[in-house]
């Protein structure tokens, strides 16, 4: 049991391009830490860095009270879950879970006992003589599991472990493993791009992008205040509507020289029919589409107002300029081509600086 | 598989009879001539049937080599034969597994320059080279010893490059995965790397075997010592182009046992024989 | 690649290396260093003095008419010998990759030639071609022809061609059985569909999809015959009658035998290795394009 913490710690590479730019994390001992982001933004690199599988350009790895920078993967007393879970196709899954133990040279006894523990928590113990290629995608996630737990580090490192099974597995071993990391109380750092896992998984949550560490805070927290509007639309699914003030024509009362850019959820919309609610907005919109997922229904409306002008463009895959979604629950909703009102509250309004980098208060 | 003409496989199956015939009639007929006695051969007059000579013929053979030119029984030739081959397969098959281990998995200097020493000696094969290649194993002593059949044929970049290749294919994680677990190279080596080569160096060694039985040039030049013949070499000594007197059922007998292993290697192990074969050539 | 160098141990990298770069380096490049250096010296008779004469090696090679005879014979042995290999090779492939019953018996029997090597082949062919004695010889002489490959440089050619594209069919049929069986089986059906019948399906969809794999294999092919048939002509014809069917290769063999002229042998060698460059070069050009394909 330990406490991982990450200074400053920077990665460069011999061509000069800097990997990670200066991060600084500091994991609680029996904490659940998930490092969430865009691919390429430089998680999975920090995590390889933590285990010794990537060298440190500059800054601290401490784990346990002991800077690990110049220590060898064997020797930091972590243990790794691979992607592609990594298993050795040739041995068995006992001695897929063995086989680290025996190369530390533990005694014959203790080697069975740990690994049918392991076995037992896992469920794998009909499974000991079995290949890894005879298992299905859930076991070898199983196995994989196993080969981390019989090492009782002082933590666990997971690098996207989830993202080769099917959806309906995938909650349900990010349940099991959120139950098994509790029951052992094994400090663990996770690595995904899927917010819905991030969310529901982190005791801290720490959101990444180019190389650096965009807001780090608990998840919720994390979703009810996003620190920029990267975070904004990167965390909770469908993503923030953003919307660019002056573009958009909208004169907020109290919101300050500074802010350019407006954030709604798309939940926090909601139909109205007469007048714009104290302190909130309102948008009239023309129905562009409409998703029914069943439980909700995802309304697609064009800007009344907005027909020719550009909107703030965060990232690829938001929303044409103009358009904003409106998250209704139930099945019911507007037909296609009917103009509607949404509005948001005071209270849940996001406000942001121009260039996105900085969350501003809405007095 | 698009066809539905009723007699549409008869054309195929009759193609590939005689495909077949023309390719197996010149061994059953060395097979027959090895059963009949020379008489009977010489004459023109042999049968198209086993005949009754064949014990006696390849006991003759195996063990005491043919009554006029010889000297070796050919049982001999196949033992050199049988060194020389596993010497070459094994030898290949360790050095370039080896070279390709240190060429993927290691970050050392002069790497690529390692890779491309290995790569070019597939532009000097030894008929290129014939004779100064005799001169420094002549030089080395090495002429009329197995050291010398062997060594100078072992580097083989098609093996080295086959290695490579799988080994690329290897997950870098299965190298992390051992490294956490206390694996050092040669512990990863031996405990991952070679269980998971099993197939390739099979198939590797089928064709490789094949390759060094079926060595000509250079054993012809290396070896000038009776004993040390190859049956592939000692075959040419047997039959005499020129001369009426070849002993023609010791001469097909030899034929049939030097064709034996490798034949059945190629038979028995017919899929990693084909599986080695269109992999070198990747 | 650079990714993967992912242990650090310098010394055991040079040792794991270094077996087959010594081999190499001993048997494979001072020896062919040792021929392009002797191509330029001229040695006299008792081998007392050399004198480094720059190119006169190679021009009094090109001045033999032998060299020029050697030229066409390795033209027309491996024109031969690398048609009629493919051929009946992609015949034989065609009719196996048809879904019909048998098809692991057929292969059994034709990958036979591959494992026999090219001296015992020769054997098994003079067997049947030897005037007096063999089977086939004494068929063509019943049928008036004066069949003797000991006298006539053209049945010469004529034997160890058969005997080279005997051994070559193994080898063309299973690279082209592999070819065939990776064209994906929709687009033979779409051609189908399109109301191609089999010969025009063949030669408008297969042969050209096939066009990788028969590049490859005339590369290939040519090798085969420029370097192992040695051991064929050798224990057929010895080169003979009168050189009909001497190659380039088999010519160093012998002129080294005879072990006059050391410079001019090594000439040759330099000129073939000179060809193995172009034809290795030309393979990869393949390879590269498989990979882009």
């Amino acid at each position: 049991m330990a406490n991982v913490a990450l200074r400053n710690v920077r990665k460069a590479y011999p061509n000069g391009f800097e990997a990670i730019k200066g991060v600084d994390i500091e994991v609680g001992d029996g904490q659940f830490c998930v490092l969430v982001g865009p691919s390429g933004c430089g998680k999975s690199t920090l995590l390889r860095m933590v285990a010794g599988l990537e060298t440190v350009t500059s800054g601290e790895i401490d784990i346990g009270g002991r800077v690990v920078n110049r220590v060898e993967p064997a020797d930091r007393d972590i243990a790794m879950v691979f992607q592609n879970y990594a298993l050795y196709p040739h041995m068995s899954v006992y001695n897929n879970m063995a086989y680290g133990l025996r190369n530390r040279g533990m005694a014959k006894g203790e080697i069975d006992t740990r690994v049918q523990e392991a076995a037992r928590i896992l469920e794998l113990s009909a499974l000991l003589d079995r290949k890894p290629g005879q298992l299905s995608g859930g076991q070898r996630q199983r196995v994989a599991m196993g080969r981390a737990i019989v090492r009782q580090p002082k933590a666990f490192l997971f690098d996207e472990p989830l993202s080769n099974l099917d959806a309906k597995l995938r909650i349900a071993m990010r349940v099991e493993i959120r139950k098994l990391q509790r029951r052992l109380g094994t400090t663990s750092i996770y690595v995904t791009h899927d917010q819905l896992e991030a969310m529901t998984l982190a005791d801290i949550l720490v959101v990444m992008n180019g190389g650096q560490v965009e807001q780090i805070g608990n998840p919720l927290e994390v979703y009810q205040n996003p620190a920029t509007t990267f975070v904004a639309s990167f965390i909770g699914a469908p993503p923030m509507n953003l919307i660019g003030l002056r573009d958009a024509g909208i004169a907020l009362a109290g919101a300050g020289s500074e802010a350019g850019i407006l954030g709604i959820r798309p939940e926090d919309l909601q139909m109205v029919d007469g007048a714009v609610p104290d302190g909130g907005v309102a948008f009239d919109l023309r129905v562009e589409a409409i998703e029914r997922v069943g439980a909700e229904t995802y309304v697609y409306g064009l800007r009344a107002e907005q027909a020719g002008g550009a909107a703030v463009s965060t990232r690829p895959g938001d929303l044409p300029p103009g358009e904003i979604l409106v998250r209704i629950p139930g099945q019911s909703g507007p037909a296609i081509g009917e103009r509607i009102r949404a509005a948001a509250v005071r209270e849940k309004l996001h406000l942001f600086s121009t260039d996105g980098r900085k969350r501003i208060a809405l007095r | 598989m698009v066809e539905h003409r009723r007699f549409g496989n008869l054309l195929p199956h009759l193609i590939l009879l005689a495909g077949i015939i023309v390719v197996a009639f010149p061994v059953y007929l060395a097979v027959i001539a090895s059963t009949h006695d020379n008489a009977a051969i010489a004459n023109g007059q042999m049968p198209l049937y086993p005949g009754t000579h064949g014990l006696e013929t390849y006991w003759h053979t195996i063990a005491s080599g043919t009554g006029k030119t010889t000297r070796q029984p050919v049982g001999g030739m196949m033992l050199a034969s049988l060194i020389m081959a596993t010497g070459i397969a094994v030898g290949k098959i360790a050095i370039s597994i080896i070279s390709a281990y240190a060429i993927v998995f290691f970050a050392f200097p002069f790497r690529m320059a390692a890779f491309w020493t290995i790569f070019i000696t597939l532009m000097l094969p030894v008929e290129v080279r014939i004779y100064p290649t005799y001169k420094i194993t002549s030089d080395l002593s090495m002429l009329d010893s197995y050291s010398g059949l062997i060594l100078p044929l072992i580097a083989s970049a098609t093996a080295t490059l086959l290695f490579r290749q799988f080994f690329m294919t290897v997950p870098k994680e299965l190298v992390e995965a051992s490294k956490m677990d206390g694996a050092g190279p040669i512990r990863f080596f031996f405990d991952t790397l070679l269980p998971l080569s099993v197939t390739n160096i099979a198939a590797l060694f089928v064709i490789l075997f094949i390759y060094g039985w079926n060595q000509y040039l250079w054993p012809l030049l290396i070896t000038t010592r009776d004993d040390m013949q190859t049956i592939v070499i000692g075959i040419k000594k047997i039959i005499d182009v020129h001369d009426a007197l070849t002993e023609w059922s010791v001469a097909m007998a030899t034929a049939v046992l030097a064709m034996l292993p490798p034949v059945a290697v190629v038979v028995l192990m017919q899929r990693l024989f084909v599986k080695g074969l269109i992999e070198t050539e990747k | 690649m650079e990714n993967r160098a992912i242990f650090s141990g310098k010394l055991l990298a040079f040792l794991l290396a270094a077996p087959q770069l010594a081999v190499s380096l001993i048997f494979f490049y001072w020896p062919a260093a040792q021929a392009l250096w002797q191509s330029f010296l001229v040695q006299d008779a008792f081998g007392l003095s050399t004198e480094f004469v720059w190119f006169e090696n190679y021009a009094a090679l090109l001045k033999t008419p032998e060299y020029y005879q050697a030229i066409g014979v390795t033209f027309v042995f491996s024109i031969l010998v690398v048609a009629f290999s493919l051929a009946i090779g992609l015949l034989l492939a065609v009719m196996a990759n048809r879904n019909i019953a048998g098809v692991q018996i057929y292969r059994t029997f034709l990958i036979i030639p591959y494992a026999v090597a090219p001296a015992v082949a020769s054997v098994l062919f003079i067997f049947m071609f030897q005037p007096g004695l063999g089977m086939i010889a004494r068929t063509l002489q019943r049928g008036g022809i004066d069949w003797n490959p000991v006298l006539n440089g053209t049945h010469a050619m004529i034997l160890v061609v058969i005997v080279a594209v005997w051994n070559q069919i193994s080898y063309n049929f299973l690279f082209f059985l592999a070819g065939l069986q990776s064209i994906p089986k929709t687009v033979i059906e779409a051609a189908a569909i399109d109301g191609a019948r089999p010969m025009r399906r063949f030669w408008t969809i297969i042969f050209p999809l096939l066009s990788p794999t028969t590049f490859f294999l005339i590369i290939v092919n040519i090798t085969y015959v420029f370097f192992n048939t040695l051991g064929i002509i050798d224990t057929a014809t010895g080169g003979g009658p009168n050189g009909a069917t001497q190659t380039l290769v088999y010519k160093v063999f012998q002129d080294g035998r005879v072990g006059a002229d050391l410079g001019g042998s090594a000439a040759q060698s330099v000129i073939l290795m000179i060809i193995v460059v172009v034809l290795t070069a030309f393979q990869f050009r393949y390879v590269e394009k498989k990979v882009h394909y």
